[in-house]
């Protein structure tokens, strides 16, 4: 601006108005056609509405739960066992799976942190962003927002992203604290491959919450009141939460069904079922993301599902020799979960995006 | 308030004309130019073959009921929607084509505008100014001045929660001002202010018109609103314009084919008053010469055609002198464009009554 202001008059044409004006004008059109980036914008506003929101406050809390509470009783776990499991490959990233000794906690086994982010992470996901384009809707801000000169994705990318943002901050927040904890008050050093694989996981944790976020966001464009909007989001997260494990095996009860006593079933009919229900559960994010969790952080699961196939399996896997699985290796097992998860957020912000662009402005 | 505009500084002049040099706009073309418009929801017409001109530094009223269309036509020129047929021009660009140019050139005051209540009304106004890509210092500077224009500066840091309707149209003008726009699209600017708040607003639009050839576009169903501001009036029915033009104009389209002429006398008798009145009939033109209820009143004189109403004032005037009557006042009546409206809407849908449901 300043630099503009004082280079006109220096312009050795002043007296021909015209070659003056030409560069300058050239130079105002180069500013109005650079690549538009209104969505950071967006961002950056919704950000800072976020920051001083009581949701924040809520995340915060949510997730300060989720930290401290496994990490108390993990901890003192781990104190008394540190001796016994010294030099223990993944001992640092217990931290963030090992549920408590139901003995030292009374008698309730507490779940480990990666445990209660699967359980809160699509509630602060929904809370993010169930309100993003309705709420501008509703305060009649959407014609004044759209009538400004961006794109109109740059709207609601700009929410996600912002969304993502904030949410992720606190969880990278919150996985830093931990194995700071973990560093200072158990003297338990992360290896680099550690580290590698807490990144993988912090990684995955943000594409789960993308999901519900971009469920969040599809619900915001589709159910035009706010309240509705929330309703059905944190209805689908308890649904889905605590009745779709029950209704899942009640499915796979219907297709494989089991003997009347469980002591008498047949071993292959067992397997059969709980294969079945193995299957159908992962049509759950939660599952996708609680099996692609673990492996990702335990380096001594060979497997997602810690059920076998078949008999002969489980015979093989206890002659198997208990070892570590390399970082690539746990990728490969984990790819389909990660892709399916992907897929989902994909399909969840594609049809919140071309909602929103072929909607009126109007209500 | 205080009416003073912003003195446009060189740089916005020139980044005005270099604007304009870059889309090709000539000198005389319009700002806003439509040519058979269209705009259908299934099988409701909103908006049917418009043909709609502004002119460079005029203001332009869209008058019409609710539902007829006129949101839906100020959404085209924007190109928030699509039109279903037909051409627009804004500023010489096609919104449907470059939405982003041309919301960068209109400033757009939405129909029961919002704000983030959240917010302060001065980092609402930020917001927009982000959005435009106003440098930050240039922007802190245009929002104290939009912000003193509009009237809305001592409440500026109050959160936009606490507003009242009016102020959020206020806010809503200034909103539309930071970008310092060619064209200024306003969609019932003054419903919700007070009655003095209106004279100011209007004073405000017109002063923009004059000192900076801002257009404006305002659509507004507040008639005596829309009749003092506007240089030109377009009227709107079923999504068809029935009527453009200044009001004299639509007065004589849609008008009884009579002008009116106050003229207020102060009788020594009753005698005389008879004496006058038939004096005035007699001049050549007059149809009509009424007295009103009170004994103060001036006479309604009706004149046709509408054109010799002004001799008959001079010959009224041209009377008084030569008999010494006690002329107290004379002036020419304005057409209500509460009357032409009515008639133009009723003889639209007498004549085309598929229109009208």
């Amino acid at each position: 601006m300043t630099s503009d202001e004082l280079a006109l008059p220096t312009t050795p044409d002043a007296s021909q108005p015209e070659a003056a004006a030409e560069p300058d004008g050239s130079k105002t059109v180069d500013r109005w056609s650079r690549p538009y980036a209104g969505w950071m914008v967006v961002a950056r506003k919704e950000f800072s509405d976020h920051l001083l929101s009581i949701r924040f406050i809520v995340l915060i809390l949510v997730l300060g739960v989720a930290a401290f509470v496994p990490l108390f009783f993990a901890a003192s776990r781990i104190g008394s066992a540190a001796s016994s499991v010294s030099g223990s490959p993944a001992l640092f990233l217990a931290l963030f799976f090992i549920t408590s000794d139901p003995q030292s906690s009374a008698g309730v086994a507490v779940p480990g942190v990666y445990d209660f982010l699967r359980l809160f992470a699509p509630l602060l996901g929904v809370a993010f962003a169930f309100d993003a384009i309705n709420g501008e809707r509703s305060e009649g801000t959407l014609p004044r927002l759209l009538s400004q000169p961006i794109h109109r994705d740059d709207v609601i990318n700009g929410k996600f992203a912002a969304g993502l943002a904030i949410i992720g901050l606190v969880i990278v927040g919150v996985a830093l604290f931990v194995g700071g904890v973990g560093i200072f008050r158990l003297g338990i050093v992360p290896a680099p491959t550690e580290i590698l694989r807490l990144v993988a996981w912090l990684f995955l944790t943000l594409i789960y919450v993308s999901l519900w976020l971009a469920f969040g966001m599809m619900l915001s464009v589709l159910v035009r009141s706010a309240a509705t909007s929330a309703l059905i989001g944190f209805g689908s997260w308890f649904g889905l939460t605590f009745f779709g494990g029950f209704l899942l095996s009640f499915l796979a009860g219907a297709f494989a069904p089991l003997s009347d006593t469980l002591l008498s079933t047949d071993p292959d009919k067992y397997l059969a079922n709980s294969g079945l229900r193995d299957t159908l559960f992962r049509i759950l994010p939660n599952t996708l993301y609680g099996e692609s969790s673990i492996v990702l952080l335990n380096p001594t699961r060979t497997s997602i599902s810690s059920l076998p196939a078949s008999v002969d399996q489980a015979v093989q896997a206890q002659q198997q020799v208990g070892s570590l699985l390399s970082l690539d290796q746990s990728f490969i097992i984990v790819w389909p979960q990660v892709v399916a998860l992907i897929a989902l957020t994909v399909v969840c912000f594609a049809i919140a995006y071309v909602r929103f662009m072929r909607q009126e402005v109007r209500a | 308030m205080t009416a003073t505009t912003r003195a446009p500084s060189k740089r916005r002049l020139r980044d005005r004309q270099a604007r304009r040099a870059s889309t090709s706009e000539g000198r005389g073309s319009f700002p806003i130019h439509t040519r058979g418009l269209t705009k259908t929801y299934g099988d409701l017409v909103a908006v049917d073959h418009l043909d709609l001109d502004v002119q460079a530094g005029e203001i332009f009223g869209l008058l019409g009921q609710n539902g007829a269309g006129k949101t839906t036509t100020i959404l085209m020129l924007l190109g928030l929607t699509e039109p279903t047929s037909g051409s627009a021009r804004v500023v010489g660009l096609d919104p449907a084509r470059n939405p982003l140019e041309v919301k960068r050139r209109i400033g757009y005051l939405p129909d029961s505008v919002g704000f983030y209540t959240d917010l302060t009304g001065r980092q609402n106004l930020r917001y927009t100014a982000r959005l435009n890509r106003i440098p930050q210092a240039v922007a802190e500077t245009t929002i104290d001045a939009v912000l003193d224009q509009v009237g809305m500066t001592a409440r500026a840091d109050d959160r936009a929660g606490t507003y009242s309707r009016g102020m959020l149209q206020r806010l809503g003008i200034a909103d539309a001002l930071i970008k310092d726009p060619d064209v200024l699209i306003l969609d019932e600017p003054t419903t919700a202010i007070d009655p003095i708040g209106v004279i100011e607003i209007l004073d405000l639009l017109r002063s923009l018109v004059n000192t900076r050839g801002m257009s404006i576009l305002l659509s507004s169903h507040l008639l005596n609103q829309v009749q003092s501001v506007c240089d030109r009036i377009g009227i709107f029915a079923s999504g068809k314009l029935i009527g453009v033009g200044t009001v004299e104009v639509l007065a004589e389209r849609f008008g009884d084919g009579l002008a009116h002429v106050e003229a207020g006398f102060d009788f020594d008798g009753d005698a005389q008053r008879d004496e006058v009145e038939a004096a005035i009939r007699a001049l050549d033109g007059v149809v009509s010469v009424e007295r009103g209820a009170r004994h103060a009143d001036p006479l309604t004189v009706a004149v046709r055609p509408p054109g010799a109403a002004s001799g008959i004032r001079q010959e009224i005037l041209a009377m008084a002198a030569r008999e010494a009557y006690h002329l107290t006042s004379i002036r020419s009546v304005v057409p209500s464009l509460e009357d032409i409206y009515r008639r133009a809407v009723s003889r639209s849908g007498a004549a085309d009554p598929g229109a009208v449901q």
